[in-house]
């Protein structure tokens, strides 16, 4: 089966500076990968790229078997992949209920569409602050609300930056129930972390970055069983 | 003054707050949501009245007169919104990467081609619409007459204000620009076109000056000076309201509608400086205007990865025969040739210190004309009423442009990115506002006369190599003081103002003290320059002198050193050769402009030093 995410040879530069090299990376449908490193590691500036943000990026990208190398991010955002940025860039003078809308595109066929009510399920504290402006709100509840706003364009795929960054633990533990609550719908995620335990818990497979190459590739169990390979890559 | 002039007076000031908000609303959402600048929407007011004369006419034959002329208004403001498009799709669309320099300077080209294509199209004459029908008469408002077209004025900022607000708030399109106004390219992440987006705000934008122009028809005749008349006073509007702020918008409108109106009243010779200054004191009190939030950091600066280097030998020796060509000059040229190389010298120096603050400290003047004109001033108002010779006048020049630099410099470095910008613009609009509106000092409009050299240097060769002495030897301390250590310094401001600052630099005293000694050279570049003409006129302070430094900057490329020199030679040179060979020297050098930007987005010599590297790089293993 053709994997629903796949990078191939990517390159990628901010101004003369080369961040990442010739990273591949694949995720079939149904999957959640985890992409683990160190801070610093390329594993934004690969998330980034993934979507097409970074300006200066060579390497091909497929989605859903298609070459989107040369497509601009809306419209990878139209066919599917949606984007959970680590700084969340919530829409601070929007409301919550404007920031969902923001994000809304059209249902896809195969999937239940989401609206604003079935996403305060999932994050029952958003429900309670339906009215308010997204600049007040606790860093917590704008990780759920970016999370939300990219559920909004109904993808088959997202790219979530470092959600646990930041956040009490107790909002963590939140936080990758409802991830865990997404895969069970069939959601395809690649997600970068550079907490391996909120990882584990989640992730059927990992690639661990480190100065823009991937280091290592395979099931999450192994990797979480070989304590050199962890301390190479993962322990600061 | 009794009660009910008062009273009259101030609601003419709302009418006139009325069709300002509706310019700036236009201007400010533009900015909003694509970060540009537009210098165009002065050209874009222009149009709608003129469209509106073309259309008023037969619509009201045809339709009768209220429907007609109103459907002339809003038909006039669709077809300018339609060139706001065709801007944003032609000319924007390829840019939005580039410097915001860049960007605005390609409105200005845009400026420059649409006044000669008005006059092109309607003519040099003022033209007249009708009034309009229905509401030509008058009303009585405590015994005295108010027109009922200016009551109806009244109206159409707050019913303008009100559907904007819907439009913003209740449709997802608008919820779309708020959002991309924050943050673009996180609106695209989400599925949302921002082509289509931009191309609709600059529609809704343009329409709205449109409108603002037509419904001004009634008022004052379309006529070719519409544009720079109005977008000075827009862009104050836009600065005070907070920039991407309609309601800051509407609130600064009124603020300066009122001021006008009752300022010609209490202080009828310093109208037109009245409003800049309210702008300054609002800027130092509140950096991002009345309603704006501060602006991101983004990429205002104009590093590169390559950094300014001293000359290497190569260099030096070109700057050798340089120097021996110039020497040698007079051996070959005439008079006449002289004096567009004393231009070329004057300008030459005028581009590289504006360079030095804008290039080398990060800090971008849209008022470096001030400067100049305040050399210029000082120089001749020192002959003018000190009975001065040259050689102590020329002094004054320096000193003149010093005191401004450190005056005005005080308060600029104390802001940044486009409000920066706009608060240079300001203090150059009130030193021209000075010169211009200062009868008994200045002379006004017509400026200072017969400032010539002393006689032994009233020859044009001695008067060259004079200049090329002052000029040069100028430039020369400019460059070392890039590579000094306050060069450095100012350098490290610009790129990282937050690590130089905790490294123990006091960022902003480096600032001012580079933005006076750039504009203290602007000032001896003005002596000089006015000594070679004999006169002066508050033309040399104008905006126009403002952008015709930046484009010589921006063209010759502005992470260079040489770039600016020879953008500031090249341009007298191009002035002097095309000009009298066409009577739309203004469409040819905005058509100009436009294609270098498109063309060259680092600047002329920014590319072919790209390419130069690029094939440097290419060659080592």
């Amino acid at each position: 089966m053709t994997p629903l995410i796949a990078i191939e040879n990517l390159d990628a530069y901010y101004g003369q500076a080369h961040i990442l090299f010739g990273v591949n990376l694949e995720v079939g449908r149904g999957e959640v990968v985890a992409l683990l490193g160190r801070n610093g590691a390329g594993k934004t500036t690969t998330l980034k790229s993934v979507m097409g943000l970074v300006a200066n990026q060579r390497g091909t990208r497929r989605f859903d078997g298609r070459d989107v190398s040369r497509l601009p991010p809306y419209r990878l955002a139209q066919l599917g992949l949606g984007y959970v940025p680590e700084e969340r860039r919530i829409f601070t003078e929007l409301t919550v209920m404007e920031n969902l809308e923001v994000g809304r595109q059209p249902a896809r066929d195969n999937l239940t569409p989401w609206t604003p009510e079935r996403l305060f399920e999932m994050f029952p504290n958003l429900a309670e602050m339906r009215d308010r402006p997204g600049g007040r709100m606790s860093g917590g509840e704008q990780q759920m609300l970016t999370i939300a706003r990219t559920l909004m364009g109904n993808p088959s795929a997202i790219l979530l930056d470092e959600p646990s960054e930041g956040l009490a633990p107790v909002i963590v533990e939140q936080m990758a129930r409802s991830i865990a609550a997404l895969k069970a719908e069939g959601l395809t995620v690649l997600l970068s972390e550079q907490n391996l335990y909120f990882a584990r818990e989640l992730s059927d497979r990992a690639y661990v970055i480190e100065s823009g190459r991937i280091r290592y590739e395979g099931s999450m169990a192994e990797l979480a069983a070989d304590e050199s390979l962890r301390q190479a890559y993962l322990t600061v | 003054m009794d009660l009910s002039f008062v009273v009259v007076q101030f609601l003419t000031g709302l009418a006139s707050a009325s069709n300002l908000f509706l310019i700036a609303c236009g201007l400010t959402i533009i900015f909003g949501v694509t970060r540009i600048v537009n210098f165009a929407h002065g050209s874009f007011y222009m149009l709608g009245a003129y469209m509106a004369y073309t259309l008023v006419g037969p619509l009201m034959s045809a339709l009768g007169g209220v429907v007609g002329f109103w459907g002339a208004v809003l038909l006039a403001a669709c077809a300018v919104g339609l060139v706001g498009v065709a801007m944003e799709v032609l000319l924007l669309r390829r840019i939005y990467r580039a410097h915001e320099l860049f960007q605005l300077l390609a409105t200005f080209g845009v400026v420059l081609v649409m006044q000669d294509l008005v006059v092109v199209i309607w003519g040099p004459e003022e033209l007249l619409g009708p009034r309009a029908p229905g509401i030509s008469g008058s009303i009585e408002i405590m015994g005295q007459r108010f027109p009922e077209y200016e009551a109806v004025m009244i109206l159409a900022g707050p019913a303008v204000l009100g559907l904007l607000w819907l439009l913003f708030h209740r449709t997802r399109w608008g919820t779309l620009v708020r959002a991309a106004t924050q943050d673009r390219e996180m609106v695209g992440a989400l599925g949302v076109n921002q082509g289509l987006l931009f191309t609709g705000v600059l529609f809704l934008g343009a329409f709205l000056a449109g409108l603002a122009g037509a419904l001004q028809l009634p008022r004052e005749p379309a006529n070719p000076f519409m544009d720079f008349n109005i977008i000075a006073e827009a862009f104050v509007v836009t600065v005070i309201g907070g920039m991407g702020n309609v309601l800051g918008a509407f609130l600064a409108a009124f603020i300066i509608a009122e001021l006008q109106a009752f300022g010609i009243l209490i202080f009828p010779k310093i109208t037109l400086v009245l409003i800049f200054l309210v702008m300054a004191v609002v800027l130092v009190i509140r950096p991002w205007g009345l309603l704006g939030k501060p602006e991101a950091p983004s990429g205002h600066g104009f590093a590169t990865d390559r950094p300014l280097r001293p000359l290497s030998g190569k260099g030096q020796l070109a700057i050798a025969l340089l120097l021996a060509g110039l020497l040698a000059l007079p051996l070959v040229v005439d008079d006449y040739g002289l004096n567009l190389a004393i231009e070329v010298l004057v300008f030459a120096l005028f581009a590289f210190s504006l360079n030095f603050i804008m290039g080398n400290g990060g800090m971008v003047s849209f008022g470096h004309a001030a400067y100049f004109g305040l050399g210029a001033y000082g120089a001749a108002l020192t002959v003018k009423h000190l009975g001065a010779p040259m050689e102590l006048a020329i002094l004054a020049a320096p000193v003149a442009a010093a005191a401004g630099g450190l005056l005005f410099g005080w308060f600029v470095v104390r802001l940044s990115g486009v409000y920066l910008a706009m608060l240079t613009l300001a203090f150059a609009q009130i030193v021209w506002s000075i010169a211009f509106q200062w009868w008994e000092v200045t002379g006004g409009d017509n400026g200072l006369i017969g400032i010539w050299p002393s006689s032994w240097a009233s020859g044009r060769l001695v008067y060259y190599y004079l200049t090329l002495i002052i000029c040069g030897a100028a430039i020369a301390v400019l460059w070392r003081a890039v590579f000094a250590p306050f060069g450095y310094t100012l350098r490290a401001g610009r790129d990282s103002p937050l690590r130089t600052d905790a490294i123990g630099i006091d960022l902003r005293r480096h600032q001012w003290l580079g933005f006076a000694f750039a504009g203290t050279a602007a000032g001896i570049a003005g002596g000089v320059f006015v000594f070679s003409k004999g006169n002066v006129d508050p033309g040399v302070l104008s905006i126009p002198t403002s952008v015709d430094g930046l484009v010589m900057v921006l063209l010759g490329g502005i992470q260079t050193l040489t770039g600016p020199l020879l953008g500031g030679a090249v341009f007298p040179l191009l002035e002097a050769y095309v000009m009298p060979l066409t009577d739309y020297w203004r469409a040819i050098l905005g058509g100009v402009i436009i294609a270098l930007v498109l063309a060259f987005p680092t600047g002329i010599v920014g590319f072919f030093d790209n390419r130069a590297h690029v094939a440097s790089e290419a060659r080592e293993p």
